[in-house]
């Protein structure tokens, strides 16, 4: 029983209280406060798994599932966590040090009222996340699910313009319809099996007993998952939505809020599912992911505005997980192992990367004052720190090294070539290409001389990028680079734990 | 016999299902589903599950009502839509009747004899002191959800305040029509508030042990300060009021301080201290309800105007 | 259990209606009544569950009760900031026609 799985779901809630009730300035800095302990937290239970080689429990209120329900921590989790911690501390820190387009407004008007309630939906982000990524009962993952959306949707209208408000309402309306299938399907499997306990599940499904309408439930799970995770052909919302949202909720939004179903998506079919049926499944979501690589991917080399580029790219890269399905369910030992690791990576470093390309994204807007691809050249002289961030997280989606996305994909790669499956191969290979096209477009123009850009009429502002602020999103682009130095084989540290069970965790 | 009224039930439930989603305008659309709405609790009634029955005629169906009934006179009377693509209504009609149909068929196969944890909660209700077993499933085997459900209310009350013209989130929402409220709405408020409120409170307090609860009664109290609101009987509150803010707070952040004083009580997060769980639930169960009745009201009256200017 | 399975079977039928509406409504308030009917029929679906694991002295299994509860809340909180969020769309759009200075970068 380890007390951290608890407070990392209650102690971003506690950041709510002093946002609420005292005034803005205070508030921000508690809710600062709140996410550092959140960083802490996560990196606590990380250590832990480590430490112990297996997975940490926590049953809640001291009724073991299948009545109670319990929270677990295991390799992946405690990555997934740690990630998402780190990266809301630092789009915190990016939304409160400089004139942010949303805090600048709250704070000019005075100290009194709702202060900031970007950092109260940030707190929000970190326990929902933290509970989607530790709860281990598909109800109480809907409830994350929840949690999270509602949390979300608010991040993108915070300026209440009418292209974000519309952005908004479609982006909850497919969360919504997204909740409610994934909620048919845990009726249906509480009606075939009477429990929603992960661990309880995956020993039940594994004798077969459910027949197709297992398998009808763990359809329609996923594919609420999708709609969440927008995931081809069911990532409409995700453009207007990431791009029209300010930089600190798009680089959220982007990074962290689609983790979420896509890690509750690798749960189901890794951890819950057996076997054959995933090697069914696996091949369909391939088919979605390499979809979504190409196809976004094209779209995207087509935008004429920097952030729905990187939103189509976020809508692109997500399909890499999805290539993961088949080749890690084809129980081919080390290989299938091997593609495990590069998928569940490359969410991480993915997260990093998108992180920070939008934040320095939205901090050229902000000195240019638009972000139009074609009045951008010679941005670079105006925003270098932003460039070289945008450029390094770019590293990381082109698969290039050294950077998380070049181990995860050459992982998936290499899964591919060994087990023979040619078109996941290409696929991860033209998906590079295009990330490189859309990538590179964007360097070169911000590196430009400007005089080439004088036909249009337009000269650099003499405003300057917001140094401070244009060094985070270089850390968080950094950390992305960190995570190539894994060695390239798969990671003990992701594998512990599994296959789910409670055995040695209940008191 | 009764039978043939679940039969009826369920054609005149479809019935107005259908009547929701093909009735064109919007104003007899929400009427529609609030008809409906009262079905479905009725529904639930035949199901025996009369807890749910309740939230479902109080918050599915009454409170969601008049929010959509709002919706419907604060929209420009015709929305402007575009020509339907003619083949859209077909072939959505025989999407929708092949899902229902294969759920229809998985409905007929689920197995026999149903899998239940009625008997865990039964062997484990006897510890709480409750009698209303759904009581016992919020409140305490799976107090977690409960808790997080709070916050989503919250949360879904902050997104609604975002929406405000005054990014500080100022002032009071307006108010509900821009005419004094006539006199019989007045009237109505001063008679039949004291009522509602009774009828509340005798639902949190029943909710222990039999059909009722935090969220049943919270909903009730909701509507009460709305009509006492269209009465002009209270004024709305403004968002940045302490007190208020406290009330809002006091349920979910109540249920956090229980939470972790299980650790000092009973060993464990949400634990309730052994020999006075009753007690310890029921004061919870105050607090939410507060919490409950004042988030419900204010989501209705929809985001606060602004600072007044004297 | 006869009475039981006719509300599963409606349950069923309510999702193909919600689904039809969400397909096929003119504008988002149509969309939303959609998936409220939709979040019924799956509620009623879970009722059915609970009615068909009655035992130990309860008329029907007391833990897909309380998740309806919870769920039912839930459906209405998103109702609340979806028709917020529209009721406040309209507003912004019909300023922009009257005054004709919208926000033209979104």
């Amino acid at each position: 029983m380890s007390a951290l799985l608890v407070l990392a779901i209650t102690a971003p809630l506690l950041g709510l209280v002093p946002l609420l009730l005292l005034g803005p300035r205070t508030g921000e800095r508690a809710a600062l406060g709140m996410l550092a302990v959140n960083v802490a937290i996560t990196a606590g239970i990380a250590e832990r798994v480590a430490q112990g080689g297996r997975a940490l429990g926590y049953v809640v209120g001291g009724f073991a599932p299948p009545l109670g329900v319990g929270l677990r921590a295991d390799g992946f989790s405690a990555a997934m966590m740690l990630m998402a911690a780190l990266v809301l501390l630092f789009t915190g820190l990016f939304a409160m040090t400089g004139p942010g387009d949303m805090t600048r407004k709250v704070k000019a008007r005075g100290s009194a009222g709702m202060p900031a309630t970007f950092f109260i939906l940030l707190l929000s982000l970190a326990c929902a996340l933290n509970l989607a990524f530790l709860a281990q009962d598909l109800f109480t993952l809907y409830v994350a699910l929840e949690l999270l959306t509602f949390a979300a949707v608010p991040l993108v209208c915070l300026e209440g313009k009418a292209g974000q408000l519309s952005a908004a309402l479609t982006y909850l309306l497919f969360a919504l319809f997204g909740s409610v299938l994934y909620l048919l399907g845990v009726v249906l499997i509480y009606g075939l099996y009477g429990t929603l306990d992960i661990a309880h599940l995956a020993g039940l499904m594994a004798q077969g007993t459910g027949g197709a309408t297992a398998g009808a439930a763990l359809a329609l799970m996923s594919a609420g998952l999708m709609a969440k995770a927008a995931l081809f052909p069911l990532h409409l919302w995700l453009p207007p939505a990431h791009s029209g949202a300010p930089p600190a909720a798009s680089a959220v939004l982007s990074a962290v809020v689609i983790k979420a179903p896509l890690f509750l998506l690798v749960r189901l079919w890794s951890d819950l599912a057996p076997l054959p049926l995933t090697q069914v499944a696996g091949p369909v979501f391939a088919l979605c992911g390499a979809a979504a690589i190409v196809f976004c991917g094209v779209v995207a080399l087509a935008q004429e505005r920097l952030k729905l580029l990187i939103a189509y790219s976020t809508a692109a890269q997500i399909g890499y997980l999805c290539l993961m399905f088949p080749l890690a369910a084809s129980d081919d030992g080390p290989w299938s192992a091997l593609a495990w690791t590069g998928g569940t990576l490359h969410l991480v470093s993915h997260a990093l990367s998108k992180a920070a390309m939008f934040l320095a994204a939205g901090l050229i807007a902000e000195t240019m004052g638009h972000d139009r691809l074609s009045g951008l050249g010679g941005v670079g002289r105006v925003a270098p720190v932003s460039v070289a961030a945008f450029g390094l997280g770019g590293l990381s989606l082109m698969g290039l090294p050294p950077s998380g996305g070049f181990v995860a994909k050459v992982m998936l790669l290499t899964s591919a070539l060994q087990q023979g499956a040619w078109w996941i191969a290409t696929v991860v290979l033209v998906g590079g290409l295009l990330a490189g096209g859309y990538v590179l477009r964007v360097v070169v123009i911000a590196l430009q001389h400007p005089d080439s850009d004088a036909a249009s009429g337009r000269g650099l502002p003499d405003a300057r990028e917001c140094r401070w602020r244009a060094l985070i999103a270089l850390a968080l682009a950094f950390g992305a680079m960190l995570v190539g130095f894994m060695p390239l084989a798969p990671l003990p540290f992701l594998d512990i734990g599994r296959p789910v069970t409670w055995e040695g965790l209940l008191p | 016999m009764s039978l043939v009224f679940d039969a009826v039930l369920c054609l005149v439930l479809l019935a107005g299902a259908l009547g929701v989603v093909t009735t064109g305008a919007a104003r007899p659309a929400v009427i529609a589903f609030i008809g409906y709405g009262l079905l479905l609790g009725l529904a639930w009634v035949r199901l025996a599950a009369v807890d749910v029955a309740l939230t479902e005629i109080a918050i599915g169906s009454g409170i969601s009502g008049v929010v959509l009934l709002r919706c419907v006179r604060a929209l420009p009377a015709e929305p402007l839509t575009p020509a339907p693509n003619r083949m859209l209504k077909p072939l959505a009609a025989v999407v929708s009747i092949t899902i229902a149909a294969a759920l229809a068929a998985v409905v007929l196969a689920l197995p026999e004899p149903a899998p239940s944890r009625a008997a865990d909660v039964a062997a484990a209700l006897p510890a709480t002191d409750l009698g209303n077993p759904v009581t016992g499933v919020l409140l305490v085997f799976r107090a977690l959800d409960t808790l997080l459900e709070k916050v989503v209310l919250l949360l879904s009350l902050v997104g609604v305040w975002a929406l405000s013209r005054d990014p500080a989130c100022r002032g009071r929402p307006a108010p509900l029509s821009p005419e004094p409220a006539p006199a019989p709405s007045a009237f109505l408020a001063r008679v039949l508030a004291p009522i509602g409120v009774l009828v509340g409170l005798y639902l949190l307090w029943a909710g222990a042990d039999h059909p009722g609860g935090a969220f049943q009664s919270g909903a009730v109290l909701a509507a009460m300060g709305l009509l006492l609101v269209m009465g002009d009987q209270i004024r709305t509150p403004a968002a940045e009021s302490r007190g208020l803010r406290l009330l809002l707070l006091a349920g979910p952040f109540g249920f956090l301080a229980v939470g972790f004083a299980g650790w000092a009580t009973a060993g464990v997060f949400l634990g309730y201290p052994p020999g006075a769980e009753k007690a310890v639930i029921i004061a919870v169960e105050v607090a939410i309800t507060v919490s409950i009745a004042v988030t419900l009201g204010l989501i209705v009256l929809g985001p606060p105007a602004g600072e007044e200017r004297p | 259990m006869t009475g039981a399975l006719l509300f599963g079977l409606a349950g069923a039928a309510l999702v193909g209606c919600g689904v039809y509406g969400l397909l096929t409504a003119p504008g988002a308030l149509g969309r939303v009544l959609g998936f409220n009917i939709l979040g019924g029929g799956v509620f009623l679906m879970f009722g059915v569950v609970a009615r068909r694991g009655a035992g130990a002295g309860f008329g029907a299994d007391p833990v897909p009760q309380a998740l309806v509860i919870t769920g039912i809340v839930v459906a209405f909180c998103a109702t609340a900031l979806a028709v917020a969020l529209l009721v406040r769309l309209c507003a912004v759009q019909a300023e922009a026609a009257r005054g004709g200075d919208g926000d033209k970068e979104t």
